[in-house]
């Protein structure tokens, strides 16, 4: 198998280095052909690793591949880790990459950064692989970064739009928060177990566990409940939660096509990955749990409720991928590591659907992302609009579509997690969850509602335009609304129940919360049968009917509650502030101190008292001393006789 | 009986001489240049004096090697003369004054 893993892992590379340094050279079909031929051998190869594993009973690999440096008693290597949670990830991820390499074609065709655009999501997929298939922290912070950095240049891949260029930088500055607190952790880990492979790090998370660590002077603290806490705030950044999430709506300012792969799919679930990867240190650490799904709660609600207000079609998605994230962080909270992991799977699917659907529509009308400026597209676009409705349906968790196995049962974690009775965090969490879903249903369908449906308010000249778009974009739509219908069916036993993950991950004994809903379990079947007494689906539809009567029935309220409501509207349209407060609040602060130590400190102080100051000190006393030089020969003389004598006499009467 | 003090302070009263003719002059180049001459003369005198004095030849050697050269200076300074006056129409010193600050 290892030829078979370092195929998966270099093909992306050697097409992003052909594509992206031969691309005049190969053309533009050059460069898409080698990409989607590295990615797609990539994704046969990982459907045939997950295949041995969920059928074959092929067991977990660890491989080192390469020593890159051996310093004293600290090894940094390149290894591969495959279990079976890196074989789900690198499934998920490949097969998500190679739908968007395909949709590309259609919707970057016009584009002139064609091969670059290919060489980066190429290289993207590779960074991914290289994150989720690592055995080691080291490997995973360059695999953490190295998707960061693709993410900034895809982010501002239209780099001459000023608003791209602000977000990727805003990209950039947000993940340096989170990747320092992620260092961080790394760096604890490597103090207190002096290794960085996995391996080694969770045989010894026990003894990490009963130390502790003085930050400030005084308390001390859990060494595991810091670690983890400092890892986690490298989820945060990456994974977009409250309050580092204010990088995520803004990347929409990207192509499409990577806002469906880096920014809804694979990128941004790293950090929920990277949890549950780290299963066996946060089992550890209940205070860091609670940190966890805290964080988590704060962000599925509170992000879900902008996604009402917004226009943007893609920012709408954005805020929705927002809460979503956050469901995984309860989950991972509730110690629901497995339905966390099942969740991003069936949101990789249905929210890279959704935003490639999404795409397909701002093609159609001519890069127009403003959805009051759509409407009743639907007998225009017959594949784009079933697809968006089965992504859609998923989203919501209607029963089952992919989404509802997953996020019936992470809310039913969350309900049955060992939070239970422990006040505020469980009520918090259990309730953000529970309402969170009537406002996706909310926000999702009034999206929907109001792109393929109601009245046709595009302009005339648009309207002429409006047709299907080319195979190239609808292919992808169609292979990825397969999975988000269907997937949950066959898979949702195997992975929460019948202990796919195995060794991958560990869950402390009587914290799962899956082990209570097992013994409950009867099947996919019972669970879609059960689903209309469930206050989950209650909650969609009534979300849904709400929608409905807002944006199709009565399209004049939402503009009268909107007034009514202006306060919390306003509130909502400026994103709680958050926006303000970083930009503001601490990047303000930050170049209002810049700004005074560059003009008083190095203008004034520096540069002008001591270096020009001194410059014009001596300069005003040569000024007055040249007016003793008169250019004359005989002052010279004289002053040359003077000096003469002197210096004589000196020598003769003084010495 | 004339004796070393008489030549030594012949010398001095030309080296003064001379010292007084390049400062007070103003209006002449020429002038100054045979205040240089006086000057070296002078300074000859002192040689001679003290090798006769001390009975060493070294010092009248000198004075064979600086009347020499006073006349090689003498040349060169007159040639720059001849120049200045084509350049500037006048050999006053007063207004050669372009070396001020």
């Amino acid at each position: 198998m290892y030829n078979y893993y370092l195929t998966i892992v270099l093909a992306p590379l050697a097409a992003a280095i052909i594509a992206g340094l031969a691309g005049k050279k190969i053309g533009r079909a050059g460069a898409h052909w080698v990409t989607i031929a590295g990615v797609g051998t990539s994704c046969v190869l990982s459907l045939l690793v997950l295949k041995n594993m969920f059928w074959g009973g092929a067991v977990a690999e660890n491989i080192p591949v390469y020593t890159w440096a051996a310093t004293d008693g600290l090894n940094m290597g390149v290894g591969f880790l495959v279990d079976r949670l890196t074989a789900l990830m690198m499934a998920v991820v490949t097969f998500v990459s190679l739908m968007v390499h395909i949709y590309t074609i259609g919707y970057m065709h016009e584009d002139p950064g064609y091969q670059r655009f290919f060489s980066y999501i190429s290289l993207f997929t590779f960074s991914m692989l290289m994150l989720v298939m690592s055995n080691n922290f080291l490997q995973l912070f360059f695999g953490w970064e190295a998707v960061g950095l693709v993410s900034y240049l895809l982010i501002g891949f239209w780099f001459k739009k000023e608003t791209a260029i602000f977000a990727n930088l805003k990209a950039f500055l947000v993940n340096r928060v989170g990747d320092f607190g992620f260092i961080l952790g790394i760096a604890g880990v490597v103090m207190f177990t002096g290794s960085l492979d996995y391996a080694t790090v969770f045989g010894q998370a026990e003894s990490v566990a009963g130390q502790s660590i003085k930050i400030f002077s005084g308390t001390p603290w859990n060494a595991m409940t810091v670690i983890c806490i400092l890892l986690f705030i490298g989820a945060m950044g990456k994974s977009a939660q409250a309050p580092l999430h204010v990088w995520l709506p803004d990347s929409m300012e990207g192509p499409t096509p990577i806002s469906a792969l880096i920014h809804a799919a694979t990128m941004v679930t790293a950090g929920i990955f990277m949890v549950a990867r780290m299963s066996p240190l946060f089992e550890l650490s209940t205070v860091a749990l609670g940190f966890v799904i805290v964080i988590g709660s704060i962000t599925a609600f509170f992000m879900g409720l902008l996604g009402i207000v917004q226009n943007d079609i893609k920012r709408v998605v954005a805020y929705s991928t927002l809460s979503q994230l956050g469901y995984m962080t309860v989950a991972l909270g509730a110690s629901a590591y497995s339905a966390a992991i099942f969740h991003l799977m069936t949101h990789a699917f249905f929210k890279a659907l959704l935003f490639l659907a999404a795409g397909s529509v701002i093609i159609a009308l001519h890069h127009e992302q403003d959805i009051r400026k759509m409407g009743g597209i639907r007998k225009y676009m017959p594949i784009t609009y079933w697809t968006s409705l089965v992504g859609s349906l998923a989203l919501i968790g209607f029963p089952g579509t992919s989404g509802f196995f997953s996020k019936d049962l992470l809310i039913e974690a969350v309900k049955e997690s060992h939070w239970q009775g422990q006040g505020a965090v469980y009520w918090i969490a259990y309730l953000s969850v529970l309402l969170g879903v009537f406002v996706t249903a909310l926000y999702t369908f009034r999206m929907f509602f109001l792109v393929f449906h109601g009245k046709e308010r595009m302009d005339a000249e648009a309207k002429s335009h409006l047709h299907e778009t080319p195979a190239v974009v609808t292919v992808p739509l169609v292979l990825l609304a397969i999975p988000s219908a269907i997937i949950g069916w066959y898979t949702v036993g195997p992975v929460l129940f019948e202990n796919y993950f195995g060794d991958a991950i560990f869950v402390t004994e009587g914290n799962d919360p899956l082990r209570h809903i097992a013994a409950g379990w009867h099947g996919s079947l019972g669970l879609f049968l059960h689903a209309v007494r469930t206050p989950v689906f209650w909650l969609a539809a009534s979300g849904v009917i709400t929608a409905w009567f807002l944006y199709l029935k009565r399209p004049d309220l939402p503009e009268t509650i909107k007034n009514k409501l202006s306060g919390i509207y306003n509130v909502l349209d400026r994103k709680y502030y958050f926006d303000d407060l970083w930009i503001k609040g601490f990047a303000g602060s930050g170049r209002a101190i810049g700004q005074f130590l560059w003009q008083k400190g190095d203008q004034l102080v520096i540069d002008g008292v001591l270096v020009n100051g001194t410059a014009k000190t001596v300069g005003r006393l040569a000024g007055v001393i040249r007016q003793i030089q008169t250019g004359y020969l005989y002052t010279y003389a004289f002053a040359m006789i003077i000096g003469l004598t002197a210096l004589l006499g000196w020598l003769i009467w003084l010495r | 009986m004339i004796g070393l003090e008489h030549y030594l302070t012949l010398a001095a009263m030309l080296f003064v001489l001379s010292i007084a003719g390049i400062i007070i002059n103003r209006r002449n180049l020429i002038l100054l240049l045979m205040c240089v001459e006086i000057m070296l003369l002078a300074v000859n005198f002192n040689f001679i004096a003290f090798s006769r004095y001390l009975g060493d030849e070294t010092g009248q050697v000198f004075v064979f090697f600086i009347l020499t050269v006073a006349a090689a200076e003498a040349a060169i300074g007159l040639a720059i003369l001849v120049v200045l006056f084509r350049n500037r129409q006048s050999i006053a010193v007063q207004e050669l004054n372009t070396l001020k600050g």
